[in-house]
């Protein structure tokens, strides 16, 4: 498992792969969530014109799968939204597992920061 | 506006606004914006927070396409990426500070020199300069990618602790503004750090990705990403993003170049003027 990693150009080969397959997760879970968004409110009217926050954090996410599991549109959205933002994170996550096989201490402690920063910003940024 | 006509038409038009954006290769993100707070009168703050999120798909998406190549480089990639997403959290928490108004006449100005810098590179020609630098060896940020014939090209990157400050910037103001800054990121590789042009612009689509997630997570959590807005947005750039991809061998790209700078030039006018009036 580790040694098909040891080689840059593999590495970035995989991290693209993971790239795309997250994009295409995200992008069936947000388009099936908004064909249920559409048949729920599809006459009301919109108005963005007035900001008004919703806040949504990660420990809302038992909230989430709750949405989820009575079909509610916009929580089916949020999910995808969320593996969206999840794809970049993961291919660091990876960067710092690939470096790790190629003992490059170097640029395992750089993934590792770059992924603390991301961790700190999910968690808890405000 | 209902919900199912406004859905289409802001898909519709994130559609074209990503067909431009991977057709001149400065990305749909930066006339998004405009497009969302001038044309449908969204909330610039709700703008922003959909913007940043297709700017996350389309960098994932096309890096599939572009790793491929192999050109782009992990390792400068990775290493700038401490800059470009500490850049990112400081923008983050900026744009909770800044007024709205502030951030569309700071927008405006992205814009216009967004515009600039499109119609400057039609003419300048870039030069590749073979540097000598230790401290490119010692970060192991050297490499090299395939020329035109298979053969493979050497590379050192100089300037480094100039390059690495602007990658910091370029993260403020993708935290800030929700856009990608793939200009910036590619001005501070391809010119600061004299990487070669076809290294700079592909790690600069992988850095996006994770330039935007470090800010994501903040945008999320003050209700700045608006989930019935942010699906069409990113459906639509998506899509269209990948069209462009594909038809960009067959397109006239420096005619497209030349519409897409009168365009942000137009926008980023108005952008200002809305600013400045305080209709935004």
């Amino acid at each position: 498992m580790m040694r098909f990693l040891l080689n840059d150009e593999r590495m970035e080969q995989a991290m693209g792969i993971l790239l795309r397959f997250g994009v295409v997760m995200a992008s069936t879970v947000v388009l099936a969530g908004m064909a249920f968004y559409l048949q729920d409110h599809a006459h009301q009217s919109v108005d963005y014109r007035s900001f008004i926050a919703h806040p949504l954090t990660l420990a809302h996410k038992g909230q989430l799968i709750d949405g989820m599991s009575h079909g509610n549109a916009a929580a089916i959205i949020q999910v995808g939204i969320l593996l969206l933002i999840a794809t970049p994170v993961a291919r660091v996550v990876f960067a710092v597992i690939a470096f790790l096989a190629e003992r490059d201490r170097l640029y395992t402690a750089i993934s590792a920061g770059v992924l603390a920063v991301l961790l700190y910003s999910l968690i808890y940024g405000k | 506006m209902t919900v199912l006509v406004f859905t289409l038409l802001v898909f519709a038009s994130s559609s074209a606004a990503g067909l431009l954006g991977a057709l001149t290769g400065l990305g749909g993100g930066v006339v998004l914006v405009p497009l969302l707070t001038l044309v449908f009168h969204v909330d610039i703050r709700y703008a922003i927070g959909a913007s940043l999120i297709s700017v996350i798909a389309t960098s994932s998406g096309a890096a599939a396409a572009y790793v491929r190549e192999g050109f782009s480089s992990v390792r400068i990639g990775m290493f700038l990426e401490v800059a470009t997403t500490l850049g990112a959290l400081l923008g983050a928490y900026l744009a909770a500070k800044v007024p709205t108004r502030a951030l569309a006449i700071l927008f405006g100005g992205v814009l216009l020199y967004s515009a600039w810098l499109s119609w400057r590179s039609r003419r300048s020609p870039h030069v590749d300069a073979a540097v000598d630098n230790p401290a490119s060896d010692k970060l192991k940020l050297s490499g090299s990618y395939p020329g035109p014939d298979g053969q493979k090209i050497n590379y050192k990157v100089d300037r480094i602790p100039e390059g690495f400050a602007m990658m910091f910037g370029a993260g403020t103001l993708s935290g800030l503004l929700g856009i990608g800054s793939g200009a910036v990121k590619v001005l501070a590789m391809d010119r600061i750090m004299r990487i070669p042009f076809k290294v700079s612009t592909t790690t600069s689509n992988f850095m996006i990705g994770v330039t935007a997630a470090a800010s994501a997570g903040i945008y999320l959590r003050r209700g700045y990403i608006d989930p019935a807005l942010a699906a069409p947005v990113m459906l639509g750039v998506l899509f269209g993003a990948i069209t462009g991809a594909k038809i960009l061998s067959r397109a006239r790209v420096s005619v497209l170049r030349t519409i897409f700078t009168f365009v942000i030039l137009a926008l980023g006018v108005e952008m200002i003027v809305n600013g400045w009036l305080g209709k935004i």
